[in-house]
């Protein structure tokens, strides 16, 4: 398992090809990214704050859960910090597994967790000033089916 | 121990972490003895449903007990992703 988190850019492109090369015993593999998006046409820069002392700890603790959940052969998290603009990526999960059924919900675990457990904050940058993103209740509703 | 504040929290009071000495027994302690202090505090922590914390960085409660506990954080609900 390998968890990064950084500031400058990846490459999901190189990530995702290491990651799932020479995997002879695993049939599948899934890869999530998110990317800033700009719905209103307003949004300027997202600024994501963390909390460097927990948030390696806190996706770790949550990747451990994953495998040891779902039969998985390996799971990467890369999750950015600092300032984006909208068409960057801020993050990317991947998951190797056996059998694809196992590598998606195991994908989707992982999201739905760092979404609401691991130590991130967005704050949206307008044209005309910012705020804090606010957690959805549909978020936390989301770890209920886990 | 130290405090630590995140996003808004950490704007609201205006630091983002200091020393507190204290004798609290559990987090609720803590945040009514911090929001007894000045306004920015008591406005921090005026509805604590809104907040979360970490003891050690590890997700806890309002009622857990501070015995032992060297950082405490507080912050909104997250958003990652």
């Amino acid at each position: 398992m390998r968890i990064v988190v950084q500031e400058q850019p990846f490459d999901f492109g190189a990530e995702a090809a290491a990651f799932a090369t020479n995997r002879h015993d695993m049939g599948a593999v899934v890869t999530f990214t998110g990317i800033v998006r700009d719905i209103s046409g307003d949004l300027s820069a997202m600024e994501i704050e963390h909390y460097p002392g927990m948030t390696a700890k806190a996706l770790e603790k949550i990747a451990a859960e994953a495998a040891s959940r779902w039969s998985l052969g390996d799971a990467l998290v890369i999750h950015r910090h600092g300032r984006m603009v909208p068409g960057e990526m801020i993050m990317m999960v991947a998951t190797a597994a056996p059998h694809r059924a196992d590598a998606f919900e195991a994908a989707e675990f992982l999201m739905d967790y760092l979404k609401s457990r691991a130590p991130f904050w967005k704050k949206e940058i307008g044209k005309d000033g910012s705020a804090w993103v606010a957690a959805k209740d549909a978020d936390e509703d989301a770890l209920t089916r886990w | 121990m130290d405090v630590l504040y995140f996003a808004w929290v950490r704007e609201r009071i205006g630091i983002p972490k200091e020393t507190v000495d204290t004798q609290a027994g559990t987090v609720a302690d803590l945040v009514a003895e911090l929001a007894a202090r000045e306004d920015r505090y008591a406005a921090a922590f005026a509805d604590t449903s809104a907040l979360r914390v970490a003891l050690d960085q590890e997700l806890s409660d309002f009622d857990a007990s501070l015995t032992g506990v060297r950082e405490v954080a507080f912050f909104p609900p997250m958003t990652g992703g």
